[in-house]
């Protein structure tokens, strides 16, 4: 029953501490010098758009297979082994080949195993019943690879839309190979979509002059698409990259003078300008192929050595695909193509509708639990009344120092907390008044009805913080939120209750040392 | 208002022998239940966008929606089996396709889109979502997952504070909650989806708190009255918690109630099962838990091997 000073100092403390931080809430910035937290308003109620992306990981492992298969053949080739039908699987994630002759599959293997691994054990080098060797990628490696992935991809997806101006993007890892991207005030996500959706992995390379090869291309050149239809037949590519678009330094959307159609310019790092001029002095006649996302844009004769470092790519753009293409030449190319797997938008209007909705509701739930409070427990339910606001503020003022997202379902968990909370006033109050009836003092009855309402109220607060705990944990999206404002509501809940409203009770009781209880 | 309470649900003399009707109430909710299941089975829940997938797409358009134009333009887009219904004011549409792989699903949804643009010029898309079908498939699993393992943990931890009989007469009971909240979303066709979840383990978690002040008190009563019979003393201890149920769960009832009413489409039906779900969770922890415990309970809960538990003074 007794409270030290310094008990009521802190309970007193800790509200106003509360009340302090809820302030950012209210007013924009109240002083510019502190570092202030608010809570952020989630898309449902904000409008904006939520995109939930998954790195192709089939495409990282064909790509890995392929830069296998490359160095397997170079190995081969400098040990002076020989081998025949190199095959790559990428269900199955091998890299498979016959040796020249069975007598040199030892030497194979031993040359294989000598090649470098990026992680340790990432693949193992085998040779199988039927005599052929095969290399295959281990789970663990390809996993490690998706991770390292998506730690890019997130990077680059950063970049690309920061590029297009959107307000206050959040882009954040969920799982080994997803990343969640959310828009506020987006409504439309069609054009980022599209951004996220392109690898822009963009190389030179020569063009097969051979007319045989137009049609059937042999090892290490590539029949590749023209990127506009209708703009001829494929055309043969060597797989040699002479010039890597990572070699970049800029890229702009232009008008061209001469054509008066929109291009893409680029300018080199010295890497790129130094490739740029060697290919292109040694090759001056030839074909020389932009390819973007294995697709040709554009493959002009060199006219002449380009020494300077930059150029400039027309292919049949409009002013969008312009833009987009040179944003995503300076944001870098995506390790993997992203796709979509779910997405969400909500216009402005419906988040708003939404603020509104839950505001009265918040609001008139408050006031149907005042009021249930002072009719059925008077004065003793006037402080649970003043607890529930602490409750309240201290609510507000935890999720603000969280940063947390407020969505509509955690206005709704809000709501429940508050209907929740005076539970524990209600048990305290309920067994006070029966240990009024058997008799006893105001005091041992506050005393009584405080000591054996505790066990109780921690149990069933525990019991219903398991379950919010639960789906904390298993939910996604909105329903996340509804139980993270539930959990601290539980936690703010014991603080007002066992201490606060308990204060109150204690204080009326020794300024005014009553003869009867008002319960 | 401001001194003592004007209004109170029960005078502190009630005694009502709630066990005379435990063989009622236990047959009501086995049957209430098994109606549930029944129509759990068939017809079954209406499943939400995040566990059934697909796209939604909710549009006002310009002046009263033009249904014919609105298919044509989809179907203009090669958008067949789209189903556009109205709701709430008439230029209101909904409309809804189910889910195919991810890539389509998230194509489509921008076709949507434009093809009500081209319909009906002005309209602006309230809400457009897509989710594929093994992202959906994902966020049931996830789904069930919570609730399986939240009524797991809520069985572990009555277990650990109280004694076995007590623990499983309540999972028990809260199957039968279950149970029932799902014939109610099957009935009044709300949507099934992580909301629902939420507002199900909402219901659980609350349920479960109601039975544990009912157990706390029966426990207590088990070490003050050591001679008298189980039955009385379980509904000598329902009675004496009667207030606080009832005030506990019309606090929790009136929380909700704002929201049934002005929450709007997202929470409105979260809400009714709320409060659909506090009236059967505080009814089931009288006539069901209770009940469940004399049964078990009968000639085995013991008295007075355990001391009180030790008591901080306040």
């Amino acid at each position: 029953m007794y409270y030290s000073r310094l008990k009521l100092a802190s309970v007193l403390g800790v509200c106003l501490l509360g009340l302090l931080l809820c302030l950012p809430n209210g007013l924009r910035n109240p002083f510019p010098s502190m570092p202030w937290r608010q809570i952020h308003l989630g898309l449902d109620l904000r409008g904006g758009s939520y995109l939930l992306m998954q790195v192709d990981l089939k495409s990282l492992t064909h790509d890995r297979l392929q830069t296998l298969a490359d160095s397997t053949r170079e190995t081969l080739l400098k040990s002076q082994l020989g081998y025949r039908n190199i095959t790559t699987n990428a269900d199955a994630s091998t890299v498979t080949f016959m040796p020249r002759d069975a007598s040199e599959t030892e030497a194979d293997l031993a040359a294989l195993n000598k090649l470098p691994r990026v992680v340790p054990n990432e693949f193992s080098v085998k040779k199988q019943d039927n005599g052929s060797i095969v290399l295959t990628l281990s789970p663990e490696a390809l996993k490690a690879r998706a991770r390292e992935a998506v730690t890019q991809s997130i990077e680059i997806v950063r970049r690309r839309i920061d590029a297009t101006g959107a307000v206050d993007p959040e882009i954040t890892r969920q799982g080994d190979d997803r990343i969640v991207v959310e828009l506020p005030g987006v409504s439309d996500p069609e054009r980022i979509k599209a951004l996220l959706g392109t690898t822009a992995k963009m190389t030179f390379r020569l063009v097969d002059p051979n007319p045989m090869h137009a049609t059937a291309a042999p090892p290490g050149v590539s029949l590749l698409p023209m990127s506009t239809e209708g703009e001829g037949p494929p055309l043969p590519v060597y797989d040699h990259v002479d010039v890597d678009g990572t070699d970049l330094t800029n890229a702009g959307a232009v008008i061209d003078s001469q054509s008066g159609e929109w291009a893409v310019t680029f300018t080199f790092d010295s890497v790129g300008t130094h490739a740029f001029s060697t290919v292109t002095q040694a090759n001056v006649g030839r074909r020389f192929a932009i390819v973007l996302d294995n697709k040709v844009i554009e493959a002009p004769v060199i006219r002449s050595p380009i020494t300077g470092g930059s150029g400039q790519i027309t292919g049949g753009f409009d002013a969008q695909k312009a833009t987009d293409l040179a944003l995503m030449l300076r944001a870098g190319a995506l390790p993997a193509p992203l796709s979509v797997m779910e997405q969400r938008t909500i216009g402005p209007s419906l988040g708003a509708d939404s603020i509104r909705a839950g505001m009265l509701s918040l609001a008139a739930g408050f006031v149907f639990v005042i009021l249930f409070m002072a009719l059925f427990y008077g004065r003793f339910g006037w402080y649970a009344n003043v607890a529930l606001l602490a409750n309240l503020v201290l609510m507000v003022a935890i999720l603000s120092l969280f940063e947390a997202t407020l969505t509509l379902p955690g206005m709704a968990g809000m709501l429940l907390t508050l209907g929740m909370a005076v539970d524990a006033n209600i048990l305290i109050n309920e067994r006070i008044r029966e240990e009024v009836a058997r008799g006893r003092t105001p005091l041992a009855a506050m005393q009584a009805g405080f000591e054996r309402a505790t066990s109780t109220i921690v149990d069933s607060n525990a019991t219903a913080l398991l379950a919010h705990v639960m789906l904390f944990v298993f939910g996604t999206g909105p329903v996340r939120g509804f139980a993270l404002t539930i959990t601290i509501g539980i936690v703010t809940t014991l603080f007002t209750t066992l201490l606060l409203s308990r204060l109150l009770m204690v204080r009326w009781y020794a300024l005014t040392r009553p003869t009867s209880l008002p319960v | 208002m401001f001194g003592r309470p004007l209004l109170r649900f029960v005078r502190k003399d009630t005694h009502i022998n709630f066990m005379r009707g435990r063989y009622a109430g236990l047959i009501v909710s086995a049957a209430l239940s098994l109606l549930s299941i029944v129509l759990f089975m068939h017809p079954g829940l209406t499943l939400g966008l995040d566990f059934r997938g697909g796209i939604v797409v909710e549009a006002k358009t310009s002046g009263p929606a033009d249904f014919a134009k609105l298919r044509n333009a989809l179907a203009a887009h090669n958008v067949t089996h789209a189903s556009i219904q109205a709701f709430g004011a008439p230029d209101d549409v909904l409309i809804r396709l189910d889910a195919g792989d991810e890539q389509q699903t998230n194509a489509i949804v921008d076709t949507v889109r434009h093809a009500v643009a081209e319909a009906q010029p002005g309209t602006t898309v309230l809400r457009a979502d897509a989710v594929g079908a093994s992202v959906s498939s994902e966020l049931f699993r996830n789904g069930m997952l919570a609730l399986g393992l939240s009524l797991a943990m809520i069985l572990g931890y009555i277990w650990f504070r109280f004694e076995w009989e007590f623990a499983l007469s309540a999972v028990i009971t809260l199957v039968l909650d279950l149970t029932k909240t799902m014939g109610f979303l099957v009935i009044t066709g709300f949507e099934f989806d992580l909301v629902m979840v939420a507002a199900i383990l909402t219901i659980l978690g609350y349920s479960t708190n109601d039975k544990v002040v009912v157990y706390d008190r029966v426990r207590e009563n088990l070490r003050k009255y050591r001679t008298m019979p189980l039955r009385e003393l379980i509904d000598l201890s329902i009675n004496e918690t009667l207030n606080r149920t009832l005030g506990t769960s019309s606090t929790v009832f009136l929380a909700s109630l704002p929201l049934a009413l002005f929450g709007g489409t997202t929470l409105s039906g979260f809400a009714w099962t709320m409060l659909f779900g506090i009236v059967v969770g505080t009814s089931s922890s009288i006539f069901i838990a209770a009940p469940l415990l004399l049964f078990m309970g009968e000639g085995r809960l013991k008295r007075d091997a355990k001391p009180p538990a030790p008591r901080k003074s306040a």
